[in-house]
This record gives structure tokens, sequence and C-alpha cells, in this order.
């Protein structure tokens, strides 16, 4: 890390969640790139910051549905018990 | 378990005249999403069907003021938020969505401290069970207001836009909120990952 470049890290991360979704534009992504390339810190919380978000989408799926009998007392507090048998298909 | 049908499934016209059928078929196509919701905004399953059912007790009262401007989903969405930050209240003096003095809308104060450089660990160790209850753990000491982004924009998969308007935030308040639950996430894993990391070393 090098004091020139250094000035550029907290602006880095204004950009960092726009960059690690993927919807930076081309321009800033080079800098952001370029800047990384140099500066140790800012590479190691880049790469951190999307593995946690790869993480939380991973951890996210399969997604779990209702369960039976959550649905079941919905339906009847929505007064929607005869609706609780789904209809033959 | 009920599977989550398509949106364009479910007739605005038809839940307007009334249509039970449909609106069954609204709860079997949005109530996992919602449960889902409230499980990690709030933590405990009882809470969470409380504002499951609330939820679309509300709806159904008001569906006339539905404008369709924004999906079905995500007015349930911001119906789901207000019963979940009703609940919070029971327990506490204050909670507030729109508070803006905890989080602050800038990011002057945000700089990381942690810089262990962790992401290259294999997946298996980072999805294990304990790796995933360190990751819920660290979302569960998120803020409220910054909770409330970080669930509906990383966990439920909302874009920005959908985000701001379940929580009648601005897009850009989104963005600064955003950012700063996914940085206050990093430097508690990196805390956590670093510990192991450091273990591993100990142990070798």
């Amino acid at each position: 890390m090098t004091e020139s470049t250094h000035s550029n890290c907290k602006s880095l991360l204004g950009s960092l969640s726009d960059y690690v979704d993927g919807e930076l534009g081309a321009e800033l992504c080079r800098e952001i790139e370029k800047h990384i390339a140099e500066c140790e810190d800012c590479r190691i919380v880049v790469d951190t910051t999307r593995k946690t978000v790869d993480l939380v989408h991973a951890s996210n799926h399969p997604q779990a549905g209702l369960p039976d009998e959550v649905r079941d007392r919905l339906f009847k507090r929505l007064n929607l018990a005869d609706y609780l048998k789904p209809p033959a298909q | 378990m009920i599977e989550t049908t398509s949106q364009a499934d479910i007739s605005l016209e038809a839940l307007r005249a009334g249509d039970r059928a449909e609106f069954a078929r609204l709860v079997d196509a949005y109530s996992a999403p919602i449960y889902r919701l409230g499980l990690r905004m709030l933590g405990n399953e009882q809470d969470a069907e409380d504002v499951l059912q609330n939820t679309f007790l509300s709806a159904l009262t008001h569906l006339s003021n539905f404008e369709g401007r924004s999906s079905v989903l995500t007015w349930l969405y911001r119906i789901a938020v207000n019963e979940s930050l009703m609940v919070m209240r029971r327990g506490k003096s204050e909670v507030n969505v729109d508070d803006t003095e905890s989080s602050d809308e800038t990011i002057e104060d945000l700089s990381p401290s942690q810089f262990v450089d962790w992401g290259a660990l294999p997946e298996d160790e980072l999805l294990s069970a304990e790796g995933k209850q360190a990751l819920d753990h660290a979302i569960q000491k998120l803020p409220e207001n910054l909770r409330m982004v970080f669930l509906l924009r990383d966990i439920q998969e909302l874009s920005i836009k959908d985000t701001a308007e379940a929580l009648g935030l601005t897009e850009s308040n989104v963005k600064v909120r955003l950012l700063r639950a996914r940085l206050s996430l990093r430097e508690q894993l990196s805390i956590y990952y670093g510990e192991r990391i450091n273990q591993e070393k100990t142990n070798d």
C-alpha cells in the first residue's frame, strides 16, 4: 500500500456494494481494479465483502416453504378453511 | 409444504371483486416469503406467525387501497415490515425504520478495521453448519433499520427499488444502509474467521 493510492480507499468504499452487485459502470470498475491491484487492504475488503454477500445468498437456498400447521392456522384465521385442501388436479 | 407460484397467476381484479378462491391462491403464493421475513426479523416462530396472519388480514382489509403501482409481493412486504415493527414495539419502547439518527445516511464512519483474508477459505468450511450459525448471529446483531434493508435486499432478494418501496425509503437511503449492513457483516465474519485461521495455525 502506498501513500499516493491510499487516498482512494475511502471513495472505493462508497462504490463497493454496486461493484459486488455488478451494477457499477465500466470506468469505475476499472478504477477499483487498478486500485486493488496496488492496495492489499482494499483488495481484501473487496474480496471478503463479495464473499460475505455470496455466503448470504448461498445460505439462503433452498428456501424453506411454510410449515403445514402454520398454513392450517393461517387459512382458519382468514376464514379460508374451505380452501385448505388444494383442489384435486 | 406449498410451492410458491408465480405472481402473474394472481388476478388483482378477482381479488378486488372479493373472490375468496383467488385470495387463497394469493396466500399460498406469498405466505412462505412473508413468514421467512418475520422469522428473520423477529427471531422466533410465534412472532413470525403473528406477523404472517396480521399481514394477510390487513391485506384483505386494504385490498381496495392497493393501486397496483408496485407488485403485490412488494405491497405485502410493506405491510409485513409494519407488522414486524409493531411486534418489536411490544417489547421495546422505540423502534423506527425511518430513524436516521442511528443509521446516518453517510458512509463517513465506515472505515473497515479487519483485514483478514478469509475469502480464500474452502467453501465447505465457509458453508459449514458452524459458519452458517456465525452468519445468522451476525445478521441478528445488525441494528433493526439496517437489518430490515439487508433482509429485503440480500435475503428476500428484492431489487433496490422494491426494497425502497417496501420500506418507504429513498433508493439512495437503501443503498447506504445496505452498504453499512454488508460492511458490518464483513467485519463480524472477519473476526470469526480470523480466529478460526489463528486456531488452525496454532494446531499445526
